[in-house]
């Protein structure tokens, strides 16, 4: 075994991110060869194809329920040239992955990136492997190998009927220098990916055998409850373990780094029950004062602040709304939110002089080994995260703290494997949260209504000051202008006005900001979204027309897309009015439009029509899934989604305070997947953004309110 | 000692008496199809039948089920033969992340045994389980067509 570099992690996590799907970062490797259980050599890293036929595609790009395990398959398979109905997934770890020189490059799934900042490569890997098996083929039979094709995991060489198989030929084509050059087939002409096929963990899903981190079961396994610093900042003064050490099953009560403490017991009830019990003195820290209240002002005292990070300037928005026929003005708020993932947090890790091993679900498994690194004093090659199944992520599992406190546990218990499972409050009131802004939205028009000047001053956190200061541009979050930009590929604001001022007075809280499915676009599309209608109805414009005027083609696209499906402008049932939304994020263009009532101030969402042009559309069945799925979390952020804080800690601590939209609340979806083949955009994340603003544009439809503090749940939605 | 009878087999839990049903089925059982989400009877991820009925096992001590039959959701298919419900999951690819599914199917395999043929308004106000990733629609879908299986 070689010996690894010096790790440095915060160098790795930064390689990481900015590696994107480059194979290139240096570390020496170590000897053991990645997927050693089983015998048959792989064609090259992406796929072995067994003696009996049978195919593994690996798949390192986290399935959370949005599909890229199966999504990643097809892009393999259609390249590959295999039959669909003979694939199985594999996932190396991150460790295996560190051992080829990330020969599979970055392993996590965030941003709405799992499928587009991989379909390259991967597509090179299929198409590597079907090259080499046709070339061993073409040489056992010594004939030209432009004379052999591959159908279906058959090899055929047509002029002396020869025919062989993918398993035959595997041994052989594993052996072979894998091609220079290689050709992928045009989207247009694949035969599995751009289908639907079922995906492959539905029947597990269904009779409790898929794995989650919580269902990690281990010989001699203990288990943990933890209890974090109520206070973000704070940390334990002391606790008196002699309390409860003589309570059921209690193992050891032992102090998780300087914030939290931990009870470890031999079932988790008993843990958590001590742990509950434990007398704990806090040092909540310097925010103990800290409320909504006082974060609300500090971020109202941004709207109007002199100094602010410009993201987006055209022309010149000061002198357009000085000269300006009419101004109009608007001040947005939107809340902390929790990401709530169906499992709690947790990790499983056994910790050894040796060797430190984690049990993770987690969205970026190479950020996990990074950590479990930093924490367990044991070099990297020691070290490995095995990936379990994830009950949810929404980019809360791309951190690791969860991590880190199983590890820290765990060394304490030497040999023992450690499940830490937060409760459902821990999990509530130690978030990174959906972070909380506030917006000042300026608008010039001229006398005959047009829009001449913008600004949006956006006051308020930043994800990046929180979770990686060290990306910031010069002290500025360029991630905070998410789909606000003059021109991005990632999304660009949709709106041609000729003078515009897109602005942050960055005003970071106490309180972690993380990102949250959809992250910065949810808020700056209620607030662009909103305005723009507000703009359309102070023009008296019908605010289809109004956008039609301003959006960009691709924009206005999905948009009208939307609207026509959904009926626009035709009569509706009495008492329900449609409304709009679209924005440019994560590389799609998406647009919704939603039809509701309101009655005696009950809003009733009866249908959204959500439009998404990804560019390319992998499985356009999971796709509908996620748009209509992403909606259920939208507009669960919309009508009830809200974190306060009070003395410094989240006053919300279970689904009883925090409360979600359940079945009776869903609105009928539909989908419109409509991608134009020329770029590659995200798909879990982009609609999310759609349906709030389209639902508070219909209800503005239906009441004339306009609602400008989120969420829901806090207003009056009986007619102005 | 408590005795449980879970899915037609007996087992002997040595636990405190008060510890919730979830905790013993998923920790001393060892069947881990049944979820943990709140602890506190909203999201219904720890859905189980108590002789046939609906039961959020969070919020049920285990003393308070001895004796009685209880299935989770490992025990509601034949061997390899899917329930219906189960079944019109798989057929209209239900489940997203899959962590609440365990409680949907248990909840609905009891709504459909009270009430064959729900009505939507039915559906509405007897499956209050949580679903994060927002299965909703899928659901709904599936229990219809589980009702006409
Ligand atoms: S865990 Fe029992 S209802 Fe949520
Ligand atoms: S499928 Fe993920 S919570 Fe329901």
């Amino acid at each position: 075994m070689n010996d690894m570099p010096k790790f440095d992690r915060r160098s790795f996590l930064v390689g990481v991110t900015a590696a994107g799907g480059g194979f290139s970062l240096g570390f020496n490797t170590f000897a053991s060869d990645a997927m050693a259980a089983d015998a048959t050599p792989e064609v090259n890293a992406w796929v072995v194809v067994k003696p009996d036929d049978s195919i593994v595609i690996r798949v390192v790009r986290p399935d959370m329920g949005q599909g890229s395990r199966t999504g990643l398959a097809q892009l393999v398979a259609e390249e590959l040239e295999c039959d669909w109905n003979k694939v199985t997934t594999e996932y190396p770890t991150p460790g295996q992955n560190l051992a080829r020189k990330r020969v599979w490059g970055a392993m996590n799934s965030t941003g709405s990136q799992a499928i587009r900042s991989s379909q390259e490569y991967v597509r090179k890997g299929g198409a590597a492997a079907r090259m080499m098996l046709v070339q061993a083929a073409a040489n056992e039979w010594k004939v030209p190998v432009e004379e052999v094709t591959a159908a279906n995991s058959v090899i055929t060489h047509k002029k002396s009927g020869k025919k062989t198989t993918f398993g035959k030929v595997a041994e052989a084509a594993a052996k072979l220098e894998p091609p220079k050059e290689i050709t992928l087939k045009n989207p247009k002409d694949w035969k599995i990916a751009g289908k639907s096929p079922k995906r492959f963990d539905t029947r597990n899903k269904v009779t409790g055998k898929h794995m989650f981190g919580i269902d990690t079961v281990l010989p001699g396994m203990v288990f943990a409850s933890v209890r974090d610093c109520p206070v973000n900042g704070g940390k334990v003064k002391s606790f008196d373990a002699s309390k409860v050490e003589g309570m059921r099953g209690v193992k050891k009560v032992v102090a998780v780094g300087e914030t939290g403490v931990a009870v470890v017991a031999d079932t988790f009830w008993n843990a958590k029950q001590a742990c509950y019990a434990l007398p704990i003195e806090w040092d909540f820290g310097p925010s103990v004062n800290v409320s909504s209240a006082s974060i609300a002002d500090y971020l109202k005292e941004g709207l109007t602040a002199e100094k602010a990070f410009i993201g987006n300037k055209q022309g010149d928005a000061d002198a357009a709304l000085a000269g300006a026929a009419r101004k109009i003005e608007a001040t947005y708020a939107y809340p902390f939110q929790n990401h709530a993932c169906m499992e709690p947090m947790n990790a499983t890790a056994l910790w050894t002089e040796n060797e430190c091993k984690v049990w993770a679900p987690t969205q970026n498994a190479e950020a996990a080994l990074a950590e479990v690194i930093a924490t367990s004093g044991l070099p990297a090659p020691k070290c490995d995260v095995i990936k379990t199944e994830l009950g949810g992520g929404f980019g809360r599992r791309g951190r690791a703290d969860f991590v880190r406190q199983a590890v820290l546990i765990a060394k304490q218990m030497p040999g023992a494997p450690v499940k830490l499972i937060w409760t459902r409050e821990e999990d509530m009131t130690h978030c990174s949260y959906h972070p909380i802004t506030q917006c000042k939205m300026t608008a010039g028009l001229d006398d005959k209504g047009n829009v001449t000047g913008l600004h949006m001053r956006i006051s308020g956190q930043s994800i990046i000051a929180s979770l990686a200061p060290e990306r910031l541009d010069n002290g500025m979050d360029p991630a905070t202008f998410q789909g606000l930009t003059a021109s991005s590929p990632e999304g660009a604001f949709g709106y041609n006005i000729p003078n515009v001022l897109i602005d942050h007075a960055m005003r970071n809280t106490h309180l972690t900001a993380g990102f949250w499915r959809g992250v910065n676009a949810n808020h700056n599309a209620i607030y662009v979204e909103s305005f723009i209608d507000e703009l359309a109805h102070a023009t008296q414009t019908d605010p289809l027309e109004f956008r039609r005027k301003l959006l960009k083609p691709k924009q206005f696209a999905v948009l009208n897309a939307a609207a026509q499906k959904a009926g626009y402008g035709k009569p509706l049932p009495k008492g329900h009015f449609h409304g709009l939304s679209s924005m440019n994020t994560f590389g799609s263009y998406v647009a919704a439009c939603a039809e509701v009532s309101v009655e005696n101030g009950n809003l009733r969402i009866h249908r959204i029509v959500g439009a998404t042009n990804p560019g390319h559309a992998v499985h356009p069945g999971m796709i509908e899934r996620q748009v209509a799925g992403s909606f259920v979390y939208g507009l669960s952020a919309l009508l009830y989604g809200e974190c306060t804080v009070k003395n410094g800690a989240v006053e919300q601590t279970n689904f009883d305070s925090y409360n979600v939209m359940r079945l009776d609340e869903m609105p009928k979806v539909d989908v419109i997947v409509m991608p134009d083949f020329e770029f590659w955009g995200g798909v879990g994340e982009p609609t999310i953004s759609a349906a709030a603003p389209a639902v508070l544009n219909a209800i503005f439809a239906a009441t004339g309110k306009r609602i400008r503090t989120f969420p829901l749940m806090n207003q009056s939605l009986t007619s102005a | 000692m408590a005795t449980l009878n879970v899915n037609g087999k007996t087992y002997q839990v040595d636990v405190d008496p008060r510890t919730p049903l979830l905790w013993v089925i998923r920790d001393s059982v060892g069947l881990t199809g049944t979820k943990y989400g709140c602890g506190i009877a909203q999201c219904g991820c720890c859905t189980v039948h108590v002789e046939g009925v609906a039961t959020r096992s969070c919020s049920v001590p285990v003393s308070s089920v001895q004796g009685k039959k209880i299935t989770t959701i490992e025990g509601i298919a034949s061997g390899d033969v899917l329930n219906k419900v189960q079944k019109a999951w798989v057929d209209n690819e239900v489940p997203q992340c899959g962590y609440c599914q365990s409680g949907m199917v248990m909840a609905v395999t009891a709504l459909l045994k009270s009430n064959p043929k729900p009505t939507d308004e039915d559906i509405n106000s007897s499956i209050t389980n949580i679903c994060r990733c927002g299965t909703y629609q899928q659901v709904r879908e599936a229990i219809h067509a589980a009702a006409k299986a």
